[in-house]
C-alpha cells in the first residue's frame, strides 16, 4: 500500500503543472486581496496580475527542452505546451494592461475581473498541456466558465448580458458535443489517454473505420470548432465579441482561441492521426468556408468591434489551413500565427479602447473619421496593426501567413493556399476601409478627449514592436515554433 | 564601401525618413528641404554605379551582397541577396534621379501634412530601390508589397476628388496579383527543394537552373505574369491606372509613371521570363497580342479624353504596350529598346505629369476645354511642353524615337512581325492625340479670361524639368551611353530565355539605326507623323 502511494506520488511530478499551479495560487490570492481592498480600487490588482503572469512565465521557462510528464501521463509540459503557455500569458498580460482604464471608464472597476482572466489563463494552460481527454476537458471548463462570466461582466449593459448568456448557452451546448465525442472514443478504445488512443488505433486499424469512432471524432471536432468559431459553428461569435467588454473580446480571440487550437491539435495530430484521411477533407472544406464567411461578412460592418470579430473568424480559418496541412511546417506555422495574431489583434483592440468613449458608441467607421490626424502616432500604430492583419510585409501577420501557406503548399494543398490568399485579398477591403475613415475623410469628430492612459498605451506599443519584430526578424520565434512541435 | 553601395543607397532614404519624422511638423520648407537633400544624397550615392565600366563587358550581377536573413532550419531560408546588372542599373538610376525631381515638384503643391508626405516619399524610394536590386524572390516580394503602402496613402490623402476610390482600387488590384505570385513563389521553392537541388534561400540564380515540368511551369508563369501584368499595366487589367494616375498628386503620378510601372515590365524581364522560358514560349503570342491591343486601345482612349492628366495616363498604357512588345521580341535590339523605352517613358511621361501639375497648380483644372492659346502667355512653358510632347511621340533626336524604333525593329525581326505592323499604328495615334491635345491647350485664341494672367514657369519649375530635358536629348542623340551598358545583360537574358546566343549585336548609334531602318518597310509609316 505504501508502495502504491509512493509510486503515485512519484508519478505526480508537480513540475509538470508548476506554471498553472503558480498562476492558480495567484488568482486565488487575488480574490482574497480583492475582498480586503477598497471598492473601486483596481490598479494594484492589475499590477499583481501582471506580476503573477510574469512569475508564471519564469516557472514555465524551465520546462523548455526539458519535458515534464506528470500525473501518470495526464499532463505533459513539453515545448508545445510551453509555447502555448507563453501565447496565453502574453495575451493575458496585454489584456490586463489595457483593462484598468477601460473598467473605470465604463463604470465597473471590479477587481474580480483580473482574477477571472487569470483563472481562464490557467484553464488555457491546462488545455495546452493536457494529454488526456479528461485533463483537456477540465482545462476547457475552467477556461470557459471564467469566460462566460467575463463576457457578461457588465451586468448593467444589455449587450454584455446578451453576450454572456449566448456564450454560456452555446458553449454549454458545444461542451455537450465534445463530451459525447470523448465518451464514444473512450468506448471504442477503452482509454482517454491521447497516446494510448493513438496506439490503439495503430494496433487495430479496423477500429479507425468503426462508425462509432468516426462519430466520436466528428463530435469532438464539432465541440472544438464551436470554441474556435469555425464556420458553420461561428454564429455566436460576432454577438459575443461585440457585446463583451472590449478587453475580453481581444482576449477571447487570442488566448482562449489558441487554447482550443492547442488541444485540438494535440487530439487530432497525436490521437487521431489514423483517421487523418477522414478529417483532413472535412477540415479542408471548413477552413475555406470559415475564411469566406469571416471575410465576406466583415466587408460591410460599420461597427469596428464587430468587424474585428468577423475578421477573427477569418483568421481562425487561416490557422485551420495549417492544421489541414498537418505537416511540420504547417503546424509550427499555426503556433507562430497564434502568437502573431495575439499581438496584432490585441494591439488593434487596445487602440479602440483608447479612442472609445463611454459605451463605445463612437467605435464605428463614421465615428473615427479623421482620427489619424488628431492623434497621428496612435493612428500609425493602428495602421501597422491593420496592415499586419491584412498580411502585408514586413509584419507578423505576413510572416505568419507565409509560414502557414508554405506548410499547405509543402503538403500539396495548392488550392487551399490559393483560396487562402484570395481570401486575404478580400480582407484588404475592410481593413482598408478603416484607414480610409482614419485618414482619407475629413475630421469631423473632436478627438481632443482622447486621453492616452498608460496601460493601454504600453499595450499598443508593445504589440506594435512585436508585430514589427516578428515581421522583420522572424527567424527567432519561427525557430521556437519549430522546436515546439508535437 | 563599394561592397555595400547598394544597401547604402537603398536604405539611406529610410534613414532620412527617420530624420524627417523628427523635424517639427509645421515647418514645411524645412521638411521639403531635408527630403530633397536626402534624395539628392541618394542620387549621389548611386552615381558610381552608372559610371562603372564593368557593365559594358559583363552581363552578370555586380555589387552583390549576401547575408542570411531568415533561417528556420529545414523549413525555409531567405537571404538578403542583392545585386544589379545592366538592366536594373538603369532602373535604379532612373529611380534615384526621379526622386529629387518629384520632391521639388511638391514645393507648392503640397501644403497639408507635409511631414507625412515626405516620409512616405522616402519610404517609397527605399521600397522601389529594394525591389530593383533584390535577387531573392522573397526579398523582392517584401519590397514589392511595401511599395503599395506609401502610394496608397499618397493617393488617398493628397489625391483629387475621387481619391478614395482610386486608392482602394490601386491597392486591391495590385495586391490580388501579388498574392497569387506569393503562392507561386513558395511553390517554386519547395519544387526546387523536392527536386534535390541545393538552393540558398529564394535565390533566383538557383531557380533559373531549375527545370520544372512544362505543365507546372505554365501555371507558375501565369501567376507571375498576371501579377506583373497588373502592374505594367497590360490590357485588360489596366483599369486601375487611369484612376490612380488621375487622382494622385503630381509627385505621386510622376513616381507611379516613371518608376512603379516599370516594376511590372522589370518583373517580366527579371523573373517571369527567365524562370519559365518554356511557358513563355507557349504564351508569347497571346501576351504580345495583349501588348498590341494595349498600344492601340490606350492610344484610342487617350484621344478621346477631356482631362489632360487622364490623357497622359492612357498614353502610358499605350507606351507600356510598346515596352512589352519589345521584351517579347526576344532579340537584342527589341529587348534593349524595351529597356531603354522604360527609361524613356519614365523621363517623358514623368515630365508630362510635371507639366500637367504646373498648369493644374495655376488653374486648378485639367480640362482641355478650359485652356487654349497658352503659348502666348507662357512662351517658355510652351517650348518645354513642345519638347516633351515630341519626345513622347517619338520624334527623331529625342529619346522616344530611339526606344520605339528599336522596339519595332526588334519586333519586325522576330516572329512578331505582324504584331509590329499593328503596333506601328500606335506611333501614329500617339502623334494624333498628343499633338491634338497640345494644339487645343497651347494654340488658338487666348479667350478664357482666367488664362490671361497666367505666369510663366518659375526658376524652381524650370529646375524641375530641365534635367529631364537634358536626358530627352542625350538619349535621343547618343543612346550608346545607355545601350552599351545594358547590352551584355540583355544578351545574357535572351540566352537564358531562348537557350541560344543572340546572333547579331546591332550597333545602335542613331545613324546606324537609320541605316537599318531603310531596309524595312515600316520606315514610311514611321515617318508619316514627323
Amino acid at each position: 500500500m505504501e508502495n502504491l502511494v509512493q509510486t503515485a506520488m512519484q508519478n505526480v511530478n508537480f513540475a509538470a503543472i508548476m506554471p498553472s499551479l503558480v498562476l492558480a495560487c495567484f488568482s486565488m490570492a487575488l480574490l482574497l486581496i480583492n475582498a480586503f481592498s477598497r471598492r473601486g480600487a483596481t490598479a494594484h490588482v492589475a499590477g499583481i496580475s501582471l506580476l503573477a503572469l510574469a512569475v508564471t512565465g519564469f516557472s514555465a521557462l524551465s520546462a523548455w527542452n526539458n519535458t515534464q510528464v506528470g500525473f501518470s501521463g495526464h499532463v505533459v509540459l513539453d515545448n508545445f505546451a510551453v509555447f502555448f503557455t507563453f501565447v496565453f500569458l502574453i495575451s493575458a498580460a496585454l489584456t490586463v494592461l489595457m483593462s484598468d482604464s477601460y473598467l473605470k471608464r465604463e463604470g465597473y472597476p471590479i477587481g474580480e475581473f483580473y482574477s477571472l482572466i487569470l483563472f481562464s489563463t490557467v484553464g488555457a494552460m491546462i488545455m495546452a498541456s493536457g494529454t488526456d481527454l479528461m485533463t483537456i476537458f477540465l482545462g476547457l471548463e475552467v477556461l470557459s466558465v471564467s469566460l462566460y462570466v467575463l463576457a457578461g461582466f457588465f451586468r448593467g449593459q444589455k449587450k454584455s448580458n446578451e453576450a454572456g448568456l449566448k456564450y454560456f448557452l452555446l458553449g454549454a451546448f458545444s461542451t455537450g458535443f465534445l463530451l459525447y465525442g470523448m465518451a464514444l472514443i473512450y468506448g471504442v478504445t477503452g482509454t482517454t489517454n491521447l497516446v494510448d488512443i493513438s496506439s490503439h488505433f495503430a494496433l487495430t486499424p479496423q477500429s479507425a473505420t468503426n462508425p462509432v469512432a468516426i462519430a466520436g471524432m466528428l463530435l469532438m471536432a464539432t465541440g472544438f470548432l464551436f470554441k474556435i468559431a469555425i464556420a458553420p459553428f461561428h454564429m455566436w461569435a460576432p454577438d459575443v465579441y461585440e457585446g463583451s467588454p472590449t478587453p475580453i473580446t481581444a482576449f477571447m480571440s487570442a488566448g482562449p482561441k489558441a487554447a482550443a487550437f492547442a488541444a485540438f491539435m494535440r487530439i487530432f495530430l497525436v490521437s487521431l492521426t489514423s483517421m487523418q484521411a477522414t478529417w483532413e477533407m472535412a477540415f479542408w472544406v471548413l477552413a475555406v468556408l470559415t475564411m469566406i464567411a469571416g471575410n465576406f461578412l466583415a466587408l460591410n460592418q460599420q461597427n469596428l468591434k464587430r468587424m474585428l470579430a468577423y475578421s477573427s473568424i477569418a483568421h481562425a480559418g487561416y490557422a485551420m489551413v495549417g492544421l489541414v496541412a498537418a505537416n511540420a511546417i504547417g503546424v509550427s506555422g499555426v503556433l507562430y500565427y497564434m502568437l502573431a495574431y495575439g499581438f496584432m489583434n490585441i494591439g488593434a483592440f487596445a487602440v479602440l479602447i483608447l479612442i472609445g468613449k463611454k459605451g463605445e458608441e463612437n467605435l464605428t467607421l463614421d465615428g473615427i473619421r479623421g482620427f489619424g490626424y488628431k492623434r497621428p502616432l496612435l493612428g500609425v500604430l493602428l495602421t501597422i496593426c491593420l496592415f499586419s492583419l491584412m498580411g502585408i510585409p514586413p509584419s507578423a501577420g505576413f510572416s505568419g501567413k507565409f509560414y502557414i501557406f508554405a506548410g499547405a503548399l509543402n503538403a500539396g494543398f495548392v488550392w487551399l493556399a490559393i483560396l487562402g490568399v484570395l481570401n486575404s485579398a478580400v480582407s484588404l477591403y475592410y481593413y482598408l476601409r478603416v484607414m480610409v475613415a482614419m485618414y482619407f475623410k475629413d475630421p469631423q469628430e473632436d478627438f481632443e478627449w482622447i486621453k492616452l492612459t498608460p496601460g493601454a498605451t504600453i499595450c499598443v506599443v508593445i504589440s506594435v514592436i512585436a508585430v514589427l519584430y516578428m515581421g522583420i526578424l522572424p527567424s527567432g520565434i519561427m525557430s521556437l515554433a519549430r522546436q515546439a512541435l508535437l | 564601401m563599394s561592397e555595400h553601395l547598394l544597401s547604402l543607397m537603398t536604405f539611406f532614404p529610410i534613414l532620412g525618413m527617420l530624420i524627417v519624422l523628427m523635424l517639427p511638423k509645421n515647418n514645411g520648407g524645412l521638411l521639403k528641404g531635408a527630403t530633397l537633400v536626402v534624395t539628392l544624397i541618394t542620387f549621389v550615392i548611386s552615381l558610381p554605379l552608372a559610371l562603372d565600366p564593368v557593365f559594358k563587358t559583363s552581363g552578370a550581377m555586380h555589387y552583390k551582397e549576401f547575408t542570411e536573413w531568415i533561417n528556420v532550419g529545414g523549413y525555409f531560408q531567405m537571404n538578403y541577396n542583392v545585386g544589379i546588372d545592366g538592366i536594373s542599373l538603369w532602373l535604379v538610376m532612373l529611380t534615384t534621379f526621379i526622386m529629387p525631381i518629384a520632391v521639388l515638384s511638391t514645393w507648392q503643391a503640397v501644403t497639408k501634412n507635409v511631414k507625412g508626405y515626405m516620409a512616405l516619399l522616402l519610404l517609397l524610394e527605399t521600397a522601389m530601390l529594394g525591389a530593383f536590386i533584390a535577387l531573392d524572390l522573397f526579398l523582392f516580394y517584401i519590397f514589392w508589397e511595401l511599395m503599395l503602402i506609401p502610394m496608397y496613402f499618397m493617393i488617398g490623402i493628397w489625391g483629387g476628388a475621387n481619391r478614395i476610390y482610386a486608392a482602394v482600387k490601386f491597392f486591391i488590384y495590385t495586391a490580388v496579383g501579388s498574392l497569387l505570385m506569393l503562392v507561386a513563389i513558395i511553390y517554386i521553392y519547395y519544387a526546387a527543394i523536392n527536386s534535390g537541388m541545393d538552393i540558398s534561400g529564394f535565390s533566383i540564380a538557383d531557380f533559373y537552373n531549375l527545370s520544372l515540368d512544362p505543365a507546372l511551369q505554365k501555371w507558375l508563369f501565369l501567376a507571375f505574369a498576371f501579377s506583373f501584368a497588373i502592374k505594367v499595366p497590360m490590357f485588360p487589367v489596366h483599369t486601375w491606372l487611369p484612376d490612380a494616375h488621375t487622382e494622385a498628386p503630381t509627385a505621386g503620378s510622376v513616381i507611379l509613371a516613371a518608376v512603379m510601372l516599370k516594376m511590372g515590365t522589370y518583373g517580366y524581364v527579371r523573373f517571369a521570363m527567365p524562370l519559365f522560358p518554356e511557358a513563355l514560349a507557349c504564351y508569347l503570342p497571346y501576351l504580345a497580342g495583349l501588348a498590341v491591343i494595349g498600344i492601340v486601345y490606350g492610344a484610342l482612349v487617350a484621344m478621346m479624353q477631356k482631362d489632360v492628366k487622364k490623357l497622359v495616363a492612357y498614353s502610358s498604357v499605350s507606351h507600356l504596350g510598346f515596352v512589352m512588345l519589345g521584351i517579347f521580341a526576344l532579340n537584342t535590339i527589341g529587348m534593349s529598346g524595351a529597356v531603354l523605352q522604360m527609361i524613356n517613358h519614365g523621363i517623358s511621361t514623368g515630365a508630362l505629369f510635371l507639366i500637367v501639375g504646373f498648369i493644374y497648380e495655376r488653374r486648378h483644372t485639367r480640362l482641355i476645354s478650359e485652356f487654349g492659346g497658352l503659348s502666348k502667355q507662357m512662351p517658355v512653358f510652351a517650348v518645354i511642353f513642345m519638347i516633351v510632347t515630341l519626345s513622347s511621340i517619338g520624334l527623331p533626336a529625342t529619346n522616344g524615337f530611339v526606344g520605339e524604333f528599336m522596339i519595332l525593329l526588334g519586333a519586325f525581326q522576330s516572329e512578331l512581325r505582324w504584331f509590329a505592323v499593328v503596333a506601328t499604328s500606335g506611333v501614329i495615334l500617339a502623334a494624333v492625340y498628343m499633338l491634338w491635345m497640345f494644339q487645343r491647350v497651347m494654340f488658338g485664341k487666348l479667350d478664357n479670361p482666367k488664362n490671361q494672367n497666367l505666369k510663366d514657369l518659375s526658376i524652381r519649375e524650370l529646375c524641375v524639368v530641365a534635367p529631364l530635358l537634358l536626358f530627352i536629348f542625350w538619349i535621343g542623340v547618343y543612346p550608346n551611353t545607355f545601350l552599351e551598358k545594358m547590352n551584355p545583360a540583355v544578351n545574357q537574358l535572351i540566352e537564358q530565355v531562348t537557350g541560344e546566343k543572340p546572333q547579331v549585336v546591332i550597333p545602335v548609334a542613331p545613324a546606324a539605326v537609320h541605316g537599318h531602318a531603310a531596309q524595312h518597310d515600316e520606315v514610311s509609316t514611321h515617318g508619316q507623323h514627323h
